[in-house]
């Protein structure tokens, strides 16, 4: 295959218009928006909390938690990877609250749940591969239900956050003036924990564990590369996420292709735009008690 | 455990009306005990700081002096005695206090800029989202104005230098008008002409706005202009009074137990100590003997 014919296949709209129309289609759209605005509402957080490791951690223990469900019941799997997340967060956030320890608590977790996940699969008498294929990304099987669960967790997501926003932005960005300040960091830090196992163990059935990285942090990174007024970064960072989710699953639907690579694709070429903005922004700069900043920083 | 020479209230306190409350000490500590196990950091420890009174509180490294702070913003329980700021029990998150950390570096793509530190200082303890509003913007901006910081109040707090950075802390502390300011060393990693400015910033809010400062430091010389009193910790033995009566030879040889000489050099104090016998254990400035501009040369040896 020629390299144009290569992108012939990646790249057309052939279809696309009547692909729209149909309910799947409209269903896994609106899953993905959904989506993309939990993630671009808790992205940036995780970001200036340097929590990454950990939602990437939580995204990879659903399957245990997939796995341990399907034990009991095939119907289980998606309760199951929800529990899993939410369980691992909270782990993480628990074991992991003094920052010098916070990898290596993860790479110890993350190890002992994945190979208790590969104990489970050897523990089920059917196929798992079938059962299991879900973690990796099912957009297109989304259905009716599954948009008014994703809905409801975000809307509660969202209120949530709403409701503890200055103290959570307070405690994630500033955290030992804030514990001066009274500001219950520890108690705030295990929530927004269960927030990230929330959303991870939502997204993961969904899009896969490989999308809630590109949804959760590659947005959050872009924006706080362009701005540094939290609430703009907050909108930014959704808008950029919608862009990603949204795009990548109508440009995947006349190849036929599987999302993952579109999506993570724009959200990428975004990141990069943005670290170009950024450095453009960031230099020079004057300021009265520093005044040749340029020649500092050459 | 019996209170070493409990001062008493002065009489013309005790004769006030019930109904204009007593002016209480800002802060006010009684027969006051912390300990870590075994280890005693400070007992039987007595303090009254009065509004606008500039306390500096000195010792070696591990001395108790964070831990004091601590115990006075009520996240650290006495182990014995009390605590009191205005006159009531130290309690968590008091909004009577205003708190300045060590200058930290901070990551440069923090999505905070100079006036969200600062807002987060008046607000940020509150629940929920916190909408703008016109008063809230110019308490801010008032705050920023009041320490010179307006100029680079929308630049990322991460792009900014150190001494700007704690220009907008000591904003960030004094937006909410608090009685108590709490300085858990503000100097840290400042060069001189910085430590001057944040010092002068400090010393100027509490004379014009009668705020009691408790000032933790390695050094006393960046404030010594603005000390009234000193609060000096060595393994558990204490010594308060002002500079002259603290800072000398014979005081502090009996705190450390060791001899140690006082020596003042072009209005600067140098405190030098044997080495070796030391009983702090660790690095203190106070004990390397060099030139007046010691401070810039062995800043990089403490965390």
């Amino acid at each position: 295959m020629s390299i144009g014919e290569i992108l012939d296949r990646l790249f057309t709209l052939e279809g696309t218009r009547e692909l729209l129309a149909l309910d799947f289609v409209q269903q896994a759209l609106i899953a993905g928006a959904l989506l993309a605005l939990i993630a671009g509402a808790l992205g940036p957080l995780v970001v200036a909390r340097q929590v990454s490791f950990a939602v990437h951690g939580t995204s990879e223990l659903t399957f245990t938690g997939a796995a341990a469900a399907l034990l009991v019941s095939s119907s289980l799997v998606s309760a199951g990877a929800l529990v899993g997340a939410v369980l691992a967060a909270l782990v993480f956030g628990l074991l992991g609250l003094r920052e010098r320890e916070r990898d290596s608590v993860i790479g110890a977790v993350l190890a002992f749940g994945l190979g208790l996940g590969g104990l489970f699969l050897w523990l089920y008498p059917g196929r798992a591969s079938n059962q299991l294929a879900l973690l990796f990304g099912q957009i297109v099987a989304v259905g009716r239900d599954d948009v008014w669960l994703l809905g409801g967790c975000a809307l509660a997501v969202l209120v949530v956050l709403a409701a503890v926003w200055r103290p959570l932005l307070f405690a994630s960005m500033d955290p030992e003036v804030a514990q001066a300040r009274g500001v219950p960091v520890r108690a705030l830090s295990m929530l927004f924990a269960g927030l990230i196992g929330v959303a991870t163990g939502l997204a993961v059935p969904t899009v896969g564990a490989l999308l809630v990285l590109a949804l959760l942090i590659t947005p959050a990174a872009a924006a706080a590369q362009v701005t540094a007024n939290p609430v703009t970064a907050l909108l930014l960072a959704t808008a950029f996420a919608e862009v990603a989710v949204v795009g990548g699953i109508v440009l995947s639907l006349a190849p036929g292709a599987p999302i993952s690579g579109y999506v993570t694709t724009i959200a990428f070429v975004i990141y990069l735009i943005c670290r170009g903005v950024g450095t453009l922004r960031r230099y020079p700069r004057t300021s009265p008690l520093n005044p040749h900043p340029t020649e500092q920083s050459a | 455990m019996s209170p070493l020479n409990l001062t008493t209230e002065p009489d013309h306190l005790r004769m006030r009306s019930p109904v204009a409350p007593p002016a209480a000490p800002a802060v006010r500590l009684r027969s006051a005990r912390l300990a870590y196990g075994r280890r005693v950091l400070w007992d039987c420890l007595d303090l009254d700081v009065a509004p606008g009174e500039f306390l500096a509180v000195l010792g070696p490294n591990g001395s108790g002096k964070t831990s004091l702070l601590r115990v006075l913003l009520g996240l650290t329980p006495l182990s014995a005695g009390s605590a009191e700021i205005n006159g009531r029990p130290v309690r968590r998150g008091s909004r009577a206090i205003g708190y300045i950390p060590q200058q930290r570096a901070l990551d440069p793509t923090l999505t905070l800029r100079g006036r969200d530190l600062v807002g987060l200082g008046l607000d940020g303890h509150r629940w929920g989202l916190g909408l703008p509003s016109r008063r809230r913007r110019a308490q801010v901006l008032r705050a920023l104005d009041a320490v010179g910081a307006r100029p680079y109040a929308d630049a990322p707090v991460g792009l900014l230098s150190g001494g700007e950075q704690q220009r907008l802390r000591v904003a960030q502390a004094l937006v909410g008008d608090p009685d108590v300011l709490l300085c858990d060393e503000p100097l840290l990693s400042l060069d001189l002409a910085h430590q001057r400015m944040v010092s002068e910033l400090i010393d100027a809010r509490r004379r014009a706005a009668q705020t009691a400062v408790l000032f933790v430091t390695h050094e006393i010389n960046p404030v010594l202009p603005a000390v009234d009193r000193v609060l000096y910790l060595v393994d558990g033995r204490f010594s308060i009074g002002t500079p002259a009566e603290v800072m000398t030879s014979a005081t502090l040889s009996a705190l450390y137990g060791t001899d140690v000489e006082v020596i003042k050099v072009w209005q600067r104090l140098l405190v030098i100590g044997v080495h070796g016998d030391d009983l702090s254990g660790g690095a203190d400035p106070h004990h390397v003997p060099i030139a007046p501009s010691y401070s810039a040369s062995v800043r990089h040896e403490h965390r």
